[in-house]
């Protein structure tokens, strides 16, 4: 009597290229000289860093290029203690929300140079670049972001972000 | 039942391949079909969208889309792994549930991201099938030989299909092909996945299709000519290639019966048949005669955007109950490489 088939392995993979779409793209740009360009939105001026394509609240294409940073604050953060599959960062290490000066939305990184007991909401940080001769459209041109030892930030001006 | 209408719709221009992102290819497409309707963001009570991540090739691609609809004040969404003609489908029953007074639909795909003929593979049974990847276009193959070999269809009525579809497809500037051509011309052509010729096949386009549904007394407010929904259902065959019959289309049948495609003549059928013996088998199934002006727009073998050409079907159907071109009118989706699933919806004006 023969075995059952229990289980078959498949394997598919397609092969896609990817487009940012122009906006996106001037940011992408943006990186490879060592700036954050965001953009704004032409209806309710938020200012979007990374930009998307459209304005989510107001459903509008993002307007003109904005130069924001490169200095930000930690709105929010996590330490990570967990491995996983994948991992390429040594634990514990911190991964944050972070505010660009003049943008108007938070977004993610990892936080270093300093104990992951010493990171906390408010406080101000700046990015690292890569050596120059590394850099590609990307926001692997930054490896993390450490602190600036500027006072932190007022709750108050981030806390709409929370 | 509630009477519901198409008051407006919208379409990109179909093209081989964008580097827009899904959500700047929908951003124009819903503000035109808003615009086609009179109405603004705030007036839409549901939105429900039809995409694939593996046209994108990107996880959540679907959420991403919301980007394009200003949710703030929040909305109601839903989205559908289907043609957007299936999230149409979804919004009518939402206005017949009394939950939603208007609708907008829409349906998107940038299908030149990655290699079509390999994504839609992955629709094909997991285990025995999509392994192999056979690409649509054989397999759409398969289907046409056992059609001619059976005498349901004849070589020479595929090539008057695309001579017709590509005919008509010059007056639609959304069209990707288009040409005149002729029976005996196309007949010589080289056989690309025999039997099937270059112009049997579909040209596979990126592309987005928006509609917008609304209840009675919205509709007669916002359009003086709605296409009322009189009828539309759904049915799917097996997904077995070898467990149905490959010379008739069971579930489009079941389908055109529950809509009541055959209570009253037909003026006008959009159908989204990729190939050129599929629009033979489904003009069958469908029991259209020769009374009936069959893809106006030039159908699906003129520009098949992934995951938007159904709606599109459904959107030209109205289109001319809404200009007045005609007063009975069907238009039809359908999903899988033997087109295993099928909707039907009868539209009419008054």
């Amino acid at each position: 009597m023969s075995e059952d088939v229990l289980r078959i392995r498949t394997p598919i993979g397609i092969h896609y290229r990817y487009s940012a779409g122009p906006n996106a793209s001037s940011h992408l740009r943006g990186l490879m000289e060592g700036k954050f360009i965001g953009k704004r939105c032409p209806s309710c001026t938020l200012v979007y860093m990374p930009p998307r394509s459209t304005c989510a609240k107001c459903g509008v294409l993002l307007g003109e290029d904005v130069e924001v940073g490169p200095k930000g604050t930690i709105t929010t953060f996590c330490i990570v203690n967990v491995a996983f599959l994948g991992q390429t960062i040594k634990i514990p290490y911190v991964a944050a929300t972070i505010l660009i000066d003049g943008a108007d939305l938070g977004m993610q990184h990892l936080i270093q140079e300093c104990e992951t007991s010493d990171v906390r909401m408010g406080m101000r940080v700046e990015p690292v670049w890569k050596p120059r001769e590394e850099w590609q459209p990307s926001l692997a041109n930054i490896t993390h972001f450490r602190p600036t030892g500027e006072p932190d930030a007022d709750f108050d001006s981030f806390s709409g972000q929370l | 039942m509630r009477d519901v209408a198409i008051i407006a719709s919208a379409q990109m221009a179909n093209v081989s391949t964008t580097t827009a992102t899904p959500v700047e290819m929908l951003l124009p497409v819903i503000n035109e079909a808003l615009a086609n309707a009179g109405m603004s963001r705030a007036d839409i009570g549901f939105w429900c969208h039809g995409s694939c991540d593996y046209m994108t090739g990107q996880p959540f691609s679907f959420v991403m889309a919301v980007d394009a609809l200003g949710a703030w004040p929040p909305i109601i969404e839903s989205h559908v792994e289907a043609d957007g003609a299936f999230a149409l489908y979804e919004a009518w029953l939402k206005i017949q549930a009394g939950e939603a007074e208007t609708a907008l639909v829409f349906g998107n795909g940038r299908s030149s991201s990655g290699d079509i003929n390999r994504t839609l593979s992955l629709q094909l049974d997991p285990y025995v099938v999509a392994p192999l990847w056979p690409d649509d276009r054989s397999i759409a193959a398969i289907q046409a030989r056992a059609c001619l070999e059976a005498g349901v269809v004849t070589s020479r009525q595929m090539a008057a299909v695309a001579v017709r579809n590509h005919r008509n497809a010059q007056s639609n500037p959304n069209a990707l092909r288009s040409g005149s051509y002729s029976v005996e011309g196309l007949l010589d052509a080289e056989v690309v996945a025999d039997p099937l010729r270059a112009l049997d096949c579909p040209a596979h386009a990126d592309g987005v299709t928006a509609v917008i549904l609304a209840s009675a007394d919205t509709a007669r407010r916002l359009s003086t000519r709605p296409a009322w929904i009189r009828g539309i259902d759904h049915r799917i065959d097996t997904q077995n290639l070898g467990n149905r019959s490959m010379t008739t289309l069971p579930s489009a049948i079941v389908a055109a019966h529950k809509a009541g495609v055959g209570n009253d003549k037909v003026d006008v059928a959009e159908l989204h048949a990729p190939f050129t013996h599929q629009e033979l088998l489904l003009t069958a199934a469908l029991g259209l005669t020769d009374a009936t002006n069959i893809n106006p727009s030039g159908g699906a073998l003129c520009a098949n955007p992934m995951m938007s050409a159904g709606l599109a079907r459904l959107a030209e159907a109205a289109s001319r109950i809404i200009n007045g071109t005609a007063d009975r009118a069907v238009g039809h989706a359908s999903s899988g490489p033997w087109m295993q699933q099928n909707l039907v919806c009868v539209l009419e004006g008054e």
